[in-house]
């Protein structure tokens, strides 16, 4: 290890461009299944509800449900209803995409947070969206009520919450 | 429910679609380059020469995997014919659907080289085709040649 | 325990760059035989190999273990790769050590690669199902957002600022400078991380590593083995590794309780009772800045919610009385994901054998810890050496 001019040639964008490359589109699409918890999940979406699982080794009530608790590592019992409100545990404001483009000047920047939703066990949050709310206003510990969409423009999806609003 | 009990309905069961949207450009390397370069100007064949193990790599390796050494001021040339080591008569794409005609694609040895590789072998010779038969590559003119592999045609059976 | 004790006798590595000409094998094999070099050994010598990489998406290889093969040493030997996400670095020379300690293998060459560039239009992407498909994904989540959570979390539980993470970037691209392999060294202020473009509130540009291009190995053997080969092994004295839910929004964002968990289970090994006090030197995962004080916390070198301040007050500087990524870490000298944890691996190979040139750490140091971690920040894996 005592070489000071270590092996790799690196490569600027223009002599990259300019070399021979290969390119490869993968054309692979995927169909992931709901499962059992997830599916009921997203069915009480639909009915505007949230619905949890519990489990009575641990007395968790788990957001999201599953069908078995991996802390007790058995299958969990019951069914259980909890709020559309919840606390706001951590946000960031992004402007980034996935693709690590940048939003638009236009576009307002998403705020991507972890809500503890009332009725789950304390800690049990979800991902998702903050909106009707100015990003410098934002505090960890906000309380937040879901948006949902219109009954008729649900789908049974994560997104049939459009996101959480402070209340 | 239970964990283990299965729903019974297949209208229950539900999915999500999506994909992985990234796609790839892959460099050639410092072997590739020189590999597909002699190929694009020179319409030849290059490897590499580990005299130590006496192997020699085409497509080239800038190392011997056998005993690891520095293979990258070893180059030697290649003769365009070689043997075919194995081949398989394939007639439909990768997604599953039938080629309009039969498509050969071998492994062929270089003369020369130790190991092998994958290309076409031209249609029009399938029932002259066996193992260890002589083909010789046939490469796309000049100006086509990109400095892939599709520089190379196709190998056909040598008229030696 | 009835298990052998295990050596690293040598190390190699690439430069990590933005974009490399070689293609992923040809890397591995410029780092693996560096450090077989090194050693003073050939790949006659070696016993088995072990490769760490991180996703198939990354370099758009599928199997890339098996792609890596023989540019790692593989020719007919028994190879074996591992992959858990970003802790994979450090998890390979635990890896290679199951193999020696065991008493299966004597020698064993470790070979780490990540080839990030070829994949468009940002490796991030290749990211998206990492995010659960059903409850997360439709969201359209980018991995920055976890990290931008987690940063905000554990900034507003201690009371920190964005300027007391950001000297963590400072601090570790200004070591990055003395490093042959570096990627983005520089001497950059407090303020140049403030006014970096932010990507994700509290996250910005400059808080972040670069994607990166790079390979690393080293070689492990055996007691009897080492000693023949060198007068100055390094042993690895401890390891541990844990992994937490994947349920990651569901536990508390501002301590890493699997780190802890690794780093409990290396210590106990190695025989240490008070880090703090017993560590000489630390290379803590930083991919970003205040990972990297997180991960000081986790590995139990400072009380939580402290490490900020220990950066502020100069000790984790290479002078200080615990100097933390004396190499430079994933900022300053970049961030090939599996090849990062091995790079801090052979920082303290090298900075315990006194061999670290102008980045060599004042005090003849004899105990280290290395760590990684990753996956849907959930997997902590830890490395004591010592002289």
């Amino acid at each position: 290890m005592s070489k000071e001019i270590l092996p790799g040639t690196p490569l600027s964008s223009e002599e990259f461009e300019k070399s021979i490359t290969i390119e490869e589109h993968p054309t692979l699409e995927y169909r992931w299944d709901d499962g059992i918890a997830i599916g009921r999940y997203l069915k009480e979406l639909k009915e505007g509800r949230i619905i949890a699982r519990t489990c009575c080794g641990c007395n968790r009530t788990m957001l999201p449900p599953r069908m078995f608790c991996e802390l007790c590592y058995r299958p969990t019992d019951e069914w259980a209803f909890v709020e559309d409100t919840g606390v706001v545990n951590t946000f960031c404001v992004t402007r980034v995409n996935w693709d690590a483009s940048r939003r638009g000047p236009d576009e307002p920047p998403l705020i991507p947070a972890v809500v503890e939703i009332d009725g789950a066990s304390k800690g049990m949050g979800i991902l998702h969206l903050l909106g009707e709310v100015d990003p410098k206003k934002v505090k960890i510990g906000m309380r937040v009520k879901a948006v949902w969409k219109p009954k008729a423009q649900r789908e049974g999806k994560i997104t049939d919450i459009k996101y959480f609003k402070p209340y | 429910m239970s964990f283990l009990e299965k729903p019974q309905r297949n209208v229950d069961l539900t999915a999500y679609d999506g994909k992985i949207p990234v796609h790839y450009k892959y460099t050639l390397g410092l072997a590739g380059d020189k590999f597909f370069t002699a190929i694009k100007k020179d319409g030849k064949f290059v490897g590499t020469h580990c005299e130590e193990c006496d192997v020699i790599y085409s497509p080239p390796a800038i190392y011997c995997e056998r005993c690891f050494a520095s293979l990258e001021d070893s180059w030697v040339e290649l003769p365009s014919s070689g043997t075919v080591v194995a081949f398989t008569v394939v007639t439909e794409d990768d997604q599953g659907k039938e080629l309009h005609c039969p498509q050969v694609i071998a492994a062929i040895q270089l003369d020369g080289a130790d190991n092998v590789f994958i290309h076409r072998v031209c249609d029009c010779c399938i029932e002259d085709l066996g193992i260890g038969v002589r083909v010789q590559a046939t490469f796309k003119p000049k100006k086509e040649r990109k400095g892939t592999l599709d520089d190379i045609e196709y190998f056909e059976i040598a008229t030696e | 325990m009835g298990l052998r004790k295990v050596a690293c006798v040598g190390a190699g590595i690439t430069k990590f760059v933005r974009r490399a000409k070689e293609t992923g094998r040809e890397l591995a094999w410029e780092a693996a035989k560096m450090a077989l070099d090194n050693a003073g050994m050939t790949l006659a010598d070696i016993d088995c190999v072990v490769i760490g990489s991180a996703p198939d998406a990354f370099d758009g290889v599928h199997m890339k273990g098996e792609y890596l093969a023989d540019g790692s040493g593989g020719f007919c030997k028994p190879v074996m790769r591992h992959f858990v996400g970003g802790g994979t670095g450090v998890f390979s020379p635990i890896h290679a050590w199951q193999h020696i300690a065991s008493g299966k293998f004597e020698t064993c060459l470790v070979v780490t690669e990540e080839k990030m560039s070829s994949c468009f239009p940002a490796p991030a992407g290749a990211f998206i199902t990492i995010f659960d498909h059903t409850t997360e994904q439709p969201l359209g989540p980018t991995l920055i957002w976890i990290f931008a959570l987690e940063m905000n979390r554990y900034m507003q539980r201690y009371g920190l600022t964005e300027a007391d993470i950001a000297k963590v970037s400072v601090q570790n691209k200004f070591n990055a400078i003395d490093h042959p392999a570096a990627q983005l060294p520089g001497k950059i202020t407090v303020k140049d991380v403030l006014n970096s473009e932010v990507l994700a509130w509290p996250v910005k540009r400059l808080d972040i590593s670069p994607a990166s291009d790079g390979a690393a190995a080293i070689v492990l053997t055996s007691e009897h083995k080492a000693r023949r080969i060198t007068d100055k092994p390094v042993w690895v004295s401890g390891v541990g590794w844990a992994l937490d839910t994947a349920y990651w929004a569901t536990r508390d964002l501002y301590y890493p309780q699997y780190v802890e968990k690794a780093a409990r289970m290396a210590y106990e090994m190695a025989g240490i009772r008070e880090p703090d006090k017993e560590i000489h030197i630390a290379e803590p995962y930083d991919p970003f800045d205040y990972k990297m004080l997180h991960h000081m916390e986790g590995l139990l070198l400072c009380k939580r919610g402290e490490a900020a301040k220990l950066v502020a007050d100069g000790v984790t500087a290479r002078t200080g009385r615990l100097p933390c990524c004396p190499s430079g870490g994933a900022l300053g000298v970049g961030n090939p994901i599996a090849a990062t944890g091995l790079m801090k691996i052979i920082e303290l190979f090298l900075q315990l054998r006194g061999e670290a040139g102008k980045r060599q750490v004042p005090g003849d140091p004899r105990i280290g810890v290395a760590q990684a971690w990753g996956d849907l920040m959930q997997v902590g894996t830890v490395v004591v050496m010592s002289r």
